[in-house]
């Protein structure tokens, strides 16, 4: 479509200027991009100048403030994993036999009540999770485990993995129910019409075909988990030297310290500062792969049942 | 095979079983969605529960005396076994309420005072420490109709304080209100403006705009800390914005609502229909006459609906602003953008770190105010795209 070239010369000039504004505006979006990019890395680099990379990657021994302070975030990384690990593990099947129900055997009244209910979770802000973390989820997890006989921390990786669950229920089941509802109703009929039972159909014909869409889903999850910074801060611990997989132990992840680091009393340029921008630079690095990778099996799924609204 | 009595050639002896399994999924299915929107219900409940009482507070009714002494020694105002059941904050004020009216000085007066933290506690049934002597003073007081729970105003009308019950939420009601208006101010006409660029102008296809386009699908995605660390190095350290600043903490939250508005008006531009453009250049109007008298008041609703729910997401973040220093603990309300101030998230988050347990019912109560806010929001939001959306053909 074409339009016409207005004839006055103030006019062009004053629709040149629009138009400039408009493309700056498009490229601040990127600018903030490499805005992040470069202010981690750039201050990363800084931190790795002075202290070794291979240590901050493989060490155990984290002790900013100290003379002689240590960075090895191996611990950190250890209750990262541990804390994702069980958000994953609550989220992952609550989410899509939520999905599976919504798009499968729930009529469009309650698909249209309980979606934007769902979306709630995901609206709540996440300082509300990690009050709610902190002084009703970990106290019962205290109060379970001595039931057991067992000794559970107040910070426990638990109660902190537990929440940032809930949290993500809504990504993972909102993501699989567009894709379990792009799954070609010919699939499911032709099943049906063989004799499997509805319950075999959807295991065996539509989630194997929306697979790589909820393993997509569940990759945004997880990079939404390692990112979340609130419930951690809030619930689960500071300290970056034990090594544990016991989920009723206290953990420490990588926002948490880069939190710690940063509301400190430390001064900019000290490694005990700049540490927050190397472990940020790791968040950054992993959230993007898991994003691109996300997208690309997303993009795969779509071209696979020519879908063009996901 | 089987024998069975049954006749029919297709009958399978495993069905029976196959459609307990099937029930048995289904009812996993459906119990899940149960599970899910229990959490919300026992997550809402939890929240009404820990922080209705705090709307609530106690005031007791004690004998006040205006003098010389009481002037320069406010804990001469009130009898000495009263002392430590008013709240401190309150007698406080006593000198200044004399040399506001000074008719009040050699006069006692029977007034009602804000009572100490504990005695409220002790009136909500809550765990409280009170001294024996003083629960025997408070007993007596509770008899005698001199204890009494008014609506909590002080919670909507003042700032934070080291004193429990003298802390409110006023303030950060206002920071909160500062820091969003810089946030709209940068992220709205940006965000519009590349979704009219990336729709109207960019050619599609093009390498530029598809770099532009995944770049914005990264941002969306990209941890929220990690803002705050854009936030820190170049607008607090390069361009020098104060620390704690509503304008700091408004700009680093404007980069991240600018997808969501993108997002959002790009799709409300794309529902306009080609014909309404087609008409203006027919008529001999210029692209962008045609974009912004016809195509944008078409999609202006589609547009609003977007900014207003990237606000509420922006009312809620929390940790970019940790980050930029806006946890700093600030009892009054900030007067300009360049004032170090909180915000409704960060003072819940503050709250909940402290010792005393009677800012346990104010975090709640905190998080109370800030959900009703974000729901009206969205359901503005929805109302708006109810109301106003145009359906094409």
């Amino acid at each position: 479509m074409e339009s016409f070239q207005p004839k006055n010369k103030k006019t062009l000039l004053k629709e040149t200027i629009i138009e400039y504004f408009l493309i700056v505006a498009a490229i601040i979006s990127i600018l903030t991009t490499f805005g992040i990019l470069f202010s981690i890395l750039f201050e990363a680099i800084e931190f790795f100048n002075l202290r070794s990379f291979t240590y901050f990657i493989t060490g155990s021994e984290w002790s900013p403030g100290t003379p002689n302070s240590k960075f090895g975030a191996g611990a950190i990384f250890a209750g990262t994993f541990v804390i994702t690990f069980i958000a994953i593990a609550v989220s992952l099947p609550i989410g899509v036999f939520s999905a599976i129900y919504m798009s499968e055997y729930a009529t469009d009244n309650i698909r249209t009540t309980v979606k934007p209910l769902l979306e709630i979770l995901a609206g709540i802000p996440t300082v509300v999770y990690g009050f709610f973390a902190a002084i009703t989820v970990a106290p019962t997890i205290v109060h379970i485990a001595d039931l057991f006989g067992l000794d559970a921390s107040f910070n426990s990786a638990l109660a902190a993995g537990i929440v940032m669950g809930i949290m993500i229920i809504p990504v993972i089941s909102s993501l699989s129910d567009d894709v379990i509802n792009a799954v070609p109703d010919s699939l499911r009929k032709g099943s049906l019409a063989l004799g499997m039972t509805k319950a075999e159909t959807i295991k065996d014909i539509v989630l194997p075909s929306a697979l790589p869409g909820i393993i997509s889903a569940t990759l945004l999850a997880i990079s939404k988990a390692l990112g979340e910074t609130m419930i951690v801060v809030m619930a689960a611990g500071m300290n970056a030297n034990k090594f544990s997989i016991n989920p009723l132990e206290d953990m420490t992840t990588v926002t948490v310290q880069i939190v710690t680091a940063l509301t400190g009393d430390f001064e900019f340029n000290s490694p005990d500062t700049l540490s927050a921008f190397a472990l940020g630079l790791i968040l950054f690095v992993v959230t993007l792969v898991l994003n691109i990778v996300s997208v690309m099996m997303i993009k795969k799924f779509k071209e696979k049942y020519k879908m063009s609204n996901l | 095979m089987k024998k069975s009595n049954n006749k029919n050639v297709f009958y399978d002896p495993t069905l029976a079983k196959r459609h307990s399994k099937a029930k048995v999924f289904k009812g996993f299915a459906l119990g899940s969605l149960v599970l899910s929107l229990l959490f919300l219900a026992l997550f809402l409940s939890d929240m009404v529960a820990k922080g209705k009482s705090a709307f609530m507070q106690t005031y007791i009714q004690v004998e006040v005396t205006y003098s010389e002494a009481s002037i320069k020694s406010y804990r001469k105002a009130i009898e000495r076994k009263y002392l430590h059941l008013v709240s401190r904050s309150a007698i406080r004020d006593i000198p200044m309420n004399a040399k506001k009216d000074p008719s009040l000085m050699g006069t006692k007066q029977l007034m009602w005072i804000l009572a100490d933290d504990q005695v409220d506690m002790y009136m909500k049934d809550q765990y409280y420490k009170l001294k024996d002597k003083d629960l025997k003073t408070l007993k007596t007081l509770i008899t005698n109709n001199r204890i009494e729970k008014r609506f909590n105003t002080i919670f909507f009308t003042q700032g934070d304080s080291k004193i429990a019950e003298n802390s409110g939420f006023a303030s950060a009601i206002i920071g909160s209100i500062f820091t969003l208006l810089v946030t709209m101010a940068v992220a709205f006409p940006i965000g519009v403006a590349t979704a009219v660029y990336l729709e109207e102008f960019a050619n599609p296809d093009s390498k530029w705009s598809s770099l532009i386009e995944i770049n914005i699908n990264n941002l969306a995605a990209i941890p929220s800390i990690l803002f705050g660390l854009l936030g820190l190095s170049i607008f607090i350290n390069l361009f020098g914005i104060p620390r704690s600043s509503p304008l700091v903490g408004g700009l680093t939250l404007a980069l991240m609502t600018l997808p969501i508005i993108i997002v959002s008006s790009r799709a409300a531009l794309r529902s306009v229909p080609a014909s309404i453009r087609q008409a203006g250049y027919g008529l001999g109007l210029t692209k962008i006459q045609v974009v912004r008298d016809h195509v944008l008041p078409l999609a202006f609703p589609g547009v609003m609906t977007g900014s207003i729910i990237g606000l509420a997401q922006a009312m809620g973040e929390t940790a970019p602003l940790i980050i930029v220093g806006m946890i700093a603990f600030i009892p009054d309300s900030p007067t300009s953008i360049m004032d170090a101030a909180t915000v409704m998230p960060a003072q819940i988050f503050t709250w909940a770190g402290m010792p005393e347990k009677a800012y346990i019912e104010r975090t709640a109560a905190g998080i109370l105010v800030l959900l009703s806010i974000l729901i009206s929001l969205n359901a503005i939001a929805v109302y708006l795209r109810k109301k106003f959306e145009v359906k094409w053909q």
